[in-house]
């Protein structure tokens, strides 16, 4: 085959300092899309910052260079959104510290991504401070007496956690261009760590070069070579295979409502329930508002409960109107439900509000209680704690001539799954009964 | 009422609604209260139109994966809560320098740090304006209702296209969470109208100019990353090419662009609804929900024979200062409520003393930090 990309360098010359190897490896780099006959077109080449992070402006490929320790997020993003881009990531050691949990997120994704780490133990463009891959005993500028941190092991790191194409090796090694191009063409997250010399500061403050780089990585015992190999779904074309049968599926629409019954109600009426969780009280506060909505109402509803969802408090306020609803909040209720002492303490300020003209419609259970308000027990014995919120709004429906009943069994059958909605329906039915008089 | 279709619905839905209508499909984000329910929509509705939608492993990278993807082509959207909008903060950065289309949605809520999780709060105001590095300028709409929650966030993504750069969906917990009845009729039905991003046609050579421009104002075309030119994407200061720079002439003509493109064009941002009284002389000015207890707030004074102007504005920023200032005229005394101590306020601060009306109108702050909603009584009390 002819090759049609003699080079994908640029004319620019590197601007590393003379004997950093970063200028060897991106030659091995070249080398590789060589040997591959990428069209440059689907290449592009992200790089975090750092000496490194000059990299991308040295080739003729798409490039990116964005934020330090992100190289690996906007890398993930672009392959996410276009599979077929070849994406190849630069990065130093500074930028797997300040990243790593990216390096770890790709990794464990599988997402196909080739990152590059350009592992000099130190920061080179910020003045030699020290790494995540700094050897113990290393001389930095902000290790002065020797750094008393071990050095992180991005290679069996990244293989731990499900990287499925590793290698460590050094910036000398002969076998580069393949095993960049191997990483290139792997299907899966690949990560070569390259470990290289830092003429400016590494180089000088400690005693290392070429040979006793290779005596190193010994001494640390992180040994050379391919780390791991292994097939595994890659996860932009994992996401596409999980998510096909998806494709052309109604996508999430107004779920019109036709209001086609009737009510004589002719100013705004405020409501407060007050329950707990299990109670149901939001989802029925939605439905309390359909049934509204159902009969030519506007309706408004906002709720509370505390994050741990399943304990707690659970109060929904709930305005229908003849007219547009702007404020949302109640500060003086018409109609309170007490339904739980939960939610009683959480709306004790809507409760002491309540006047001579208020109904409070409270489990029994709950009494006696001082208010103002005209109070009618709810005798909730029968009823189960998931039906509770429904049954005493049915019940306050009855009670208080909102809309007719028949709209709220109908707002019932619109949002509740069919098997659920029945059930439903027939424990509203003898709601009125709750309504203990006297 | 009259009887026509309507729905019940809260904000989060039209959101997501709004996002799919225009042509969003790509979605990265963090859980977090109260955003969430607007990551689970797109999680479950994105992979219907062959988008991709995920959680990233933090708000970093959630925001990272968007301006990523966004390079590529993808109508990108994310959604965070004030925690997540702080770690947001560099890649706003990222993407106001390298001019990403971006919409990214904040469901504020109360306080700093963690603060009320479930709470209300209007206090990222300022600083979706200034929550980056540099200073350099951002739109930001702030929808009122559900239905504004659809409208502006398919405005949104229009404006990041055109404008290539983030724009903030600056809402809160209450317009998020709150179901309310909607006139169907009242959606804008712009999905067919939608435009699209400007993509230069492959022109058979590589000579594309990634930043280039030919006047401070103008806004670069974006070649995806894949497509059919070779094209370079940097947050470093860069020449035309996208190359690093430090030549003056070149990193002066990119700075003042940034802010240039937005501020040349105020008049395609702008957006407020104003309902002007003929002799009043107190306005209300009002955003997010604190506009819907304002509005309840003038009705009531209008009631009581009170004349009361109120100007509700949806594009935070740029702040619309031409319509602001019409509607200062011959008013003494301004009206502003908020759920934070006086954020809003300072810019009508700023714009009342530059009024040419004397005396300049007082501008009065009406504040709530207390996770309740300000009460129209409260706003009356202000407005007298």
């Amino acid at each position: 085959m002819k090759a049609e990309y003699v080079t994908y360098r640029n004319e620019s010359p590197y601007p590393f300092c003379p004997g950093c190897s970063h200028t060897l490896i991106l030659d091995r780099l070249n080398a590789a899309l060589g040997k591959l006959q990428l069209d440059p077109h689907k290449v592009v080449i992200v790089t975090d910052i750092g000496c490194s992070g000059l990299s991308d402006q040295y080739f003729k490929t798409n490039a990116f260079h964005g934020l330090h320790g992100r190289a690996i997020t906007y890398a993930s993003g672009m392959k996410l959104a276009n599979p077929e881009l070849k994406v190849i990531v630069i990065m130093g050691d500074g930028g797997c510290g300040i990243g790593g949990h990216h390096l770890l997120s790709a990794a464990r994704r599988n997402i196909g991504i080739s990152v590059l780490v350009l592992n000099n133990f130190n920061y080179g463009m910020t003045g030699g401070q020290h790494s995540v891959t700094t050897p113990h005993g290393g001389i930095t500028s902000t290790t002065r007496l020797g750094n008393l941190e071990r050095p992180l092991d991005i290679a069996r790191t990244v293989a731990a956690n499900g990287a499925s194409y590793v290698v460590r090796t050094t910036a000398f090694d002969k076998e580069l261009p393949n095993l960049i191009a191997e990483a290139i063409l792997h299907e899966g997250f690949s990560l070569l760590d390259i470990w290289e010399l830092c003429a400016a500061y590494y180089v000088p403050n400690n005693t290392l070069n070429r040979r006793t780089l290779e005596d190193l990585i010994t001494r640390l015992e992180m040994r050379t070579g391919v780390i791991q190999k292994e097939e595994r779904d890659e996860y932009a074309r994992a996401y596409r295979k999980q998510t096909a049968l998806q494709i052309g599926k109604p996508t999430l629409r107004s779920k019109s409502l036709e209001p086609h019954f009737k009510t004589g109600l002719d100013h705004p009426i405020r409501i407060v329930i007050a329950g707990a969780a299990g109670q149901k009280v939001v989802s029925t506060a939605a439905l309390l508002g359909t049934g509204a909505v159902l009969s030519g109402l506007y309706a408004t509803r906002r709720d509370d409960y505390p994050v741990t969802v399943m304990t707690g408090h659970s109060v929904s306020e709930v305005i229908l109107s003849p007219e547009e609803i702007f404020y949302t909040g109640i500060e003086q209720p018409d109609l309170f439900l007490g339904l739980a002492p939960e939610g009683m303490k959480f709306s004790r300020r809507q409760f002491a509000a309540l006047t001579e003209r208020s109904t409070l419609y409270i489990r029994r259970d709950l009494l006696p209680i001082e208010t103002r308000a005209r109070t009618i027990p709810l005798d909730m014995g029968r009823v189960s704690k998931k039906e509770a919120a429904i049954v005493a709004v049915a019940a306050m429906l009855h009670h208080a001539d909102l809309y007719p009943m028949p709209a709220l069994q109908e707002a019932i059958r619109l949002k509740q799954r069919p098997e659920i909605a029945g059930e439903t329906v027939r424990a509203i039915e003898n709601s009125s009964k709750v309504i203990a008089f006297g | 009422m009259r009887s026509e279709f309507v729905e019940f619905v809260d904000g989060s839905q039209a959101i997501a609604r709004g996002a799919l209508a225009a042509g969003c499909n790509f979605f990265a984000g963090y859980p977090i209260t109260p955003a969430s329910p607007i990551l689970h929509h797109m999680i479950r509705e994105l992979p219907k139109v062959g988008g991709v939608a995920i959680q990233g492993e933090d708000e970093i990278s959630s925001i990272g994966m968007c301006i990523g993807a966004a390079m590529t082509g993808a109508k990108s959207m994310t959604a965070t809560s004030g925690p997540g909008m702080s770690l947001y903060s560099e890649n706003i950065g990222l993407a106001i320098m390298g001019e990403v289309p971006l919409v990214i949605v904040d469901v504020m809520r109360l306080g700093p740090a963690t603060g009320g999780a479930t709470t209300v709060g209007q206090g990222d105001v300022q600083f979706v304006r200034w929550g980056t590095s540099g200073g350099y300028p951002i739109i930001a709409l702030c929808p009122t209702n559900p239905r504004e929650c659809y409208d502006l966030t398919i405005q949104s993504f229009k404006l990041a296209e055109r404008f290539r750069c983030p724009v903030f969906l600056l809402t809160d917990r209450e317009v998020v969470a709150t179901m309310s009845t909607i006139k169907i009729a009242e959606y804008q039905e712009t999905a067919q109208s939608h435009d699209q991003a400007p993509i230069v046609e492959k022109s058979g050579d590589d000579a594309f100019v990634p930043y280039g421009i030919n006047s401070p104002a103008e806004i670069p075309h974006l070649s995806p990353i894949g497509g059919p030119h070779l094209t370079r994407f940097t947050g470093s200061t860069h020449d035309e090419l996208g190359f690093l720079t430090k030549d003056p002439d070149n990193v002066a003509r990119l700075n003042q662009h940034l802010a240039a493109k937005i501020e040349a064009r105020r008049d395609e941002i702008e957006s407020v609804f104003s309902d002007l009284q003929q002799g009043a002389t107190t306005l209300v000015v009002s955003y997010g929900i604190t506009a819907r207890s304002a509005i309840e707030a003038v009705h009531i004074a209008r009631q009581q024979g009170k004349k009361v102007s109120y100007l509700v504005v949806y594009s935070l920023w740029p702040v619309p200062e031409n319509a602001i200032t019409r509607a200062l005229n011959g008013i003494e005394r301004v009206v502003v409520p908020e759920l934070n101590l006086g954020q809003y306020c300072l810019e009508l601060k700023r714009l009342a003393n530059s009024a040419s009306s004397s005396p300049r109108p007082d501008v009065i702050g009406v504040h709530r930090v207390d996770g309740e909603l300000i009460s129209p009584q409260q706003i009356l009390e202000a407005i007298r």
